[in-house]
């Protein structure tokens, strides 16, 4: 239900954007303050860079953290333009403070995946290796959304996870890997393709029963609400698309 | 203004006050905020008592590494003459000002299973520090000990040297003029220490997260699960904040009063 809410709010996102371009030549000035997921450091990184080179009064920044770190600050007054959580119960939080200005539109879908470092010296297979208290592991802290996540694959599998430590966000998951010091962790397909070579990805099934789906809106006090619009209506829109389904989102 | 304050002068007190109302008035805050009708069942939740057991003991451990290796630094900082004596206390400093996260990185460098040392004792023994309570007290150790350090130089730069002097030319040596006549002369400067790097130790955040993990029982100290506690639930926060705020409290208050009053601090 949640999803066709937010499948007619892109179109109605879409058609404002429509309307803009052929309206007023209004050039974007100031400074955007977007609150986003760990998750979507690199895509917005590059489209906040996009979005200020088309529009060179424009300065984009970013809070990046998890999911509910993001909104416990909105909801405690961080002044703020744009909410791009992890996932929908996160933004329910924020909506339901009345923080929001449109009805958030669900711009991507994520997965889990199995991160482990180059050469696998953990020997990880699937999910039940992460389900083996010998093994290393980092999991989410089930307060934020890749642990939510986590814990609905486990469940799907009818696994208890072992981890020896929960972290804050996905990053902090993945640094773990990238150090060595775990044998896996549970993150985000994305996370696993923006590390490069320094981890290797491990697909498995249980993924597909704990899809996420990042929101994105714009926010009642925003001190900047037309460089807001701008900024969603750029992440919602083709180039957008095209921008997230290179670093490995999916369309919802 | 009450006559007691007649004797500082107004562009003392007027700072001094704003101070005061800064550095209280978010405690206060906690105090007023705080769910008191929810308190029983917030602290008899799952997890909270081990997460300030493990506080109290990971601190109370950092604290006597700290004074076991820390006193005998502060000797060699204060009265030896190493060469690169400032540069040595520099180093030895930095963890006061270095991100706390920056430390936890450091630790996995040297003590991870692919550090330096860690990779060695991984291999040989298959033990690996970090996400163990080990590794909290490493975190909380690395963090805190400068603080020690720091006030014991501070004491015994201000100590006497003329009492070792003539402990020396009495006949002792010079590890039997420390335990008799150093030692005692510098006491309070090595308790008011001790306190500030408990204090320090309880309140670790980032080198303990980043290096030690967050895993109930083991390594979720109490800021760990007042910040894990923030991203869902911010009364139950409060609480533990405020359990927190009550003991680090009453620990200098009681350390303070019993041992530190009569003499002063002496750093």
């Amino acid at each position: 239900m949640r999803r066709l809410v937010a499948a007619a709010a892109v179109l109605a996102l879409a058609g404002c954007g429509a309307s803009d371009d052929g309206g007023s030549g209004d050039e974007l000035s100031g400074t955007v303050t977007v609150f986003a997921a760990a998750s979507l450091t690199d895509v917005f990184t590059e489209l906040g860079a996009r979005l200020e080179a088309e529009h060179p009064g424009l300065t984009v920044q970013f809070n990046f953290a998890g999911s509910s770190a993001l909104a416990t600050q909105l909801t405690q007054g961080a002044p703020a333009d744009v909410f791009a959580p992890a996932d929908t119960d996160q933004m329910d939080v924020v909506t339901n403070n009345g923080i929001v200005s449109r009805a958030p539109v669900l711009f991507a879908t994520n997965q889990l995946q199995i991160a482990v470092p180059p050469g696998n010296p953990g020997g990880i297979t699937g999910l039940a290796d992460l389900a083996d208290p010998d093994k290393t592991i980092a999991l989410c802290a089930p307060e934020v959304p890749c642990g939510a996540a986590a814990e609905e694959a486990f469940d799907a599998a009818g696994l208890t996870a072992a981890p020896d430590t929960l972290e804050e966000d996905v990053k902090a998951a993945l640094t773990k890997v990238q150090l060595g010091e775990v044998d896996a962790a549970l993150v985000y397909v994305t996370d696993v393709r923006a590390a490069g070579d320094a981890v290797e990805g491990i697909a498995f099934p249980e993924a597909a029963e704990a899809v996420n789906g990042y929101p994105i809106c714009t926010l009642t006090d925003a001190p900047n609400p037309a460089g807001a619009l701008a900024f969603a209506q750029l992440v919602t829109s083709e180039e957008g698309r095209e921008v997230l389904d290179a670093a490995g989102f999916t369309s919802p | 203004m009450r006559r007691r304050d007649a004797g500082v002068p107004a562009p003392l007190l007027v700072p001094a006050l704003l101070a005061v109302a800064f550095l209280v008035l978010p405690l206060v805050g906690l105090v007023v905020r705080a769910p008191w009708g929810d308190l029983g069942p917030q602290l008899s939740r799952p997890g909270v008592g081990d997460a300030l057991r493990l506080s109290l003991v990971s601190a109370t451990l950092a604290t006597l590494v700290s004074l076991l290796l820390g006193v005998p630094l502060a000797w060699v900082l204060a009265r030896s003459r190493v060469r690169g004596r400032s540069v040595l206390r520099a180093l030895v400093t930095v963890p006061l000002v270095l991100p706390p996260v920056v430390g936890g990185v450091a630790l996995f460098l040297v003590l991870g299973r692919q550090g330096l040392v860690g990779e060695w004792l991984y291999e040989t023994t298959g033990f690996a520090l970090p996400f163990t309570t080990a590794a909290v007290v490493v975190a909380e150790t690395f963090v805190a000990m400068p603080f020690l350090v720091i006030s014991v130089e501070g004491a015994l730069r201000a100590a006497d040297a003329r009492f070792e002097d003539a402990a020396a030319t009495l006949g002792a040596d010079r590890w039997t003029t420390f335990r008799r006549v150093t030692l005692p002369l510098v006491a309070p400067g090595i308790a008011a220490g001790a306190v500030l790097c408990w204090a320090r130790a309880l309140g670790e955040f980032g080198a303990t997260i980043t290096f030690a993990g967050n895993f109930p029982g083991t390594t979720q100290t109490m800021p760990l699960a007042v910040y894990l506690a923030l991203q869902r639930d911010p009364d139950a926060a409060i609480v533990l904040s405020l359990v927190l705020l009550a003991v680090s409290l009453a620990t200098l208050l009681l350390l303070r009063g019993r041992w530190l009053g009569q003499r002063g601090v002496a750093a």
